[in-house]
């Protein structure tokens, strides 16, 4: 019986040391596959511990409750003898009195113990990730007025490049890139088919657009430019994001006109600069990305 | 597809010398058939010109004008079957092929005489694959996803890649088809556009599998789906073997 105890408390520890080892790789850098495997591996360890007690260490002989006999056949006298008596007569002893039958109860308790406090920790330290508040960084962007635009290989976007169908995906210069509010997506419209919101004027240059790429529903890149080749019989031009396919009109500021989002993408006013670059001729016209609190409803 | 090439070079070349405009496309210079044109216009007469004009300038709200879409253009919508259209207004999609080779030979001829850019010339070889790689993620998989699937632009599919020939790829970018935003040279140089056909050609079309799997090439959702398929069925495997009484100790065995 002691064996079992023993293999048990085994079990408990390593599931603890493999709990600590999920707190100290999340502290040493948080690499992905070792937090996975030492948290699989907690569990593992503490699962095969609970199972071996639940088979092996309680008692789980099922006793029949005693009852009058019937009168058994002379010829058959029961089992009174042999190693199945003793094991029936060790048995009644556990049911009588279970605590005697587990030994080093408090080793037990203790590896238990230490097994679910380090799981504890395992998993309440990654609430650490949670970070910093997140105050006003929804509310700020890197656009400035003169800013001029680049694409992603730096190289400043001019009207040509962009073509009469075309689009580009354009940062403003000596910005990191992987701001949530850098990229715009720049589109040529026709000019005479513009209705952009009142206020707007002189934002889209020899038709130009320039819209913020982030999706206003949940963050995706809105990727998906529709340029109809033949206008009377397709669907207007249009911005689709392929998360969800939130559908934004850009001749009219980039209102909704299909799915989830639930106000227009921040539009980005822009000129036409005196080498031909474009250039940022304000800040984009809203907060970017997806709605929060105090964000939804404005554009 | 050499013939073809040749006419719409022709046709370009032809085009170039006559107005002067389309200096860049310099094709070597040879005498158009014109009795390729000639059957190409009475096959286009037949039919297309009850959308597309007996002009080929185009009818109103039913098809747009031929002149100045190029051999680029016919040789696309006829070879992928996108052209001729059940009705106008339909969104084209690949099919058979309505005419036979030499047919479209005729007609891609034919529309090609009316001015316009020629097939362009892809060589999917001397493209580089990190470069190819780079484009289409930045200009393609947005819509085609990047394994080259397809999906959904709202109002319109776009296509899936796997039949696409190098020189299909490289007139879709060029031409933009129907919701397909167009590229010309500013944007993907033809270097550039080299290298998004080596990725058609190799990363769509002959994706390696390393996982074994592919599991439709649909992404990390469909691939954790299958993850969580199998784990639950590994895990319902388990509880039934623990929950299992062990042999001989069961109240059946009670001696």
């Amino acid at each position: 019986m002691k064996r079992i105890e023993l293999a048990i408390a085994a079990l408990l520890g390593c599931s603890a040391i493999a709990s600590i080892a999920f707190v100290v790789i999340y502290v040493g850098g948080a690499d992905t596959q070792g937090l996975g495997i030492s948290l699989g591996a907690a569990l593992a360890f503490l699962a095969a511990a609970v199972l071996l007690a639940s088979r092996r260490l309680f008692p789980d002989t099922p006793v029949a409750e005693e009852r009058p006999e019937f009168a058994r056949p002379p010829e058959d006298p029961g089992v009174t003898a042999g190693p199945a008596a003793e094991r029936a007569e060790e048995l009644a002893g556990e049911i009588e009195s279970p605590a005697e039958a587990i030994t080093r109860r408090r080793l037990l308790i203790a590896a238990g113990g230490a097994a679910g406090t380090a799981l504890g920790a395992a998993l309440v330290v990654p609430v650490a990730s949670l970070g910093p508040a997140v105050a006003d960084r929804l509310h700020r962007s890197p656009w400035r007025a003169g800013l001029r635009l680049v694409d992603e290989r730096d190289a400043a976007v001019t009207p040509a490049m962009i073509g009469a169908r075309g689009f580009v995906t354009a940062f403003p210069e000596g910005v990191d890139k992987r701001e949530l509010a850098a990229p715009v997506i720049v589109m040529h419209l026709d000019p005479s088919s513009l209705n952009l919101p009142p206020g707007r004027e002189g934002w889209a240059p020899e038709g130009l657009v320039a819209y913020s790429k982030i999706c206003t529903h949940a963050g995706c890149a809105v990727s998906i430019p529709r340029s109809p080749l033949y206008p009377p019989r397709a669907p207007r031009p249009a911005l689709v994001c392929p998360c969800h396919y939130s559908t934004f009109d850009p001749a009219k500021g980039a209102d909704v006109i299909f799915g989830p989002a639930g106000r227009a993408l921040p539009q980005l006013p822009i000129s036409i600069g005196s080498d031909g670059a474009l250039i940022a001729a304000g800040e984009l016209s809203g907060d970017v990305g997806p709605s929060w609190r105090g964000t939804r409803g404005g554009t | 597809m050499i013939r073809a090439v040749s006419f719409a070079a022709i046709a370009a070349a032809a085009l170039a010398f006559a107005t002067g405009s389309f200096g860049q496309d310099s094709a070597t210079p040879a005498e158009p058939d014109a009795a390729k044109i000639a059957e190409g216009r009475q096959l286009y007469v037949e039919g297309c010109s009850s959308c597309h004009g007996m002009d080929a300038r185009g009818v109103d709200e039913q098809g747009t004008s031929l002149v100045g879409v190029g051999a680029a253009s016919a040789d696309f919508y006829l070879r992928t079957g996108r052209m001729p259209l059940a009705e106008p207004g339909r969104e084209p999609q690949r099919a058979q092929p309505a005419y036979p080779e030499d047919q479209i030979e005729a007609l891609v001829a034919y529309v090609g005489s009316l001015g316009g850019p020629p097939i362009p010339t892809v060589d999917p070889n001397a493209g580089s694959i990190s470069r190819g790689t780079e484009l289409f993620v930045s200009d393609c998989a947005g819509c085609h996803s990047i394994t080259g699937e397809g999906g959904v632009v709202v109002g319109g599919f776009a296509p899936e890649l796997h039949q696409a020939t190098p020189t299909q790829v490289a007139e879709a970018v060029r031409i933009g088809p129907y919701l397909m935003p167009s590229f010309d040279r500013n944007q993907i140089s033809d270097a550039d556009l080299n290298s998004v056909a080596r990725y058609v050609d190799e990363a769509v079309q002959d994706p390696d599998d390393r996982g074994g799997w592919g599991i439709g090439h649909l992404g990390p959702v469909p691939e954790g789906l299958v993850a969580w398929v199998l784990a639950t069925a590994a895990l319902l495997l388990v509880a039934r073997l623990i929950g299992e009484r062990s042999e001989g100790r069961g109240p059946e065995e009670k001696p």
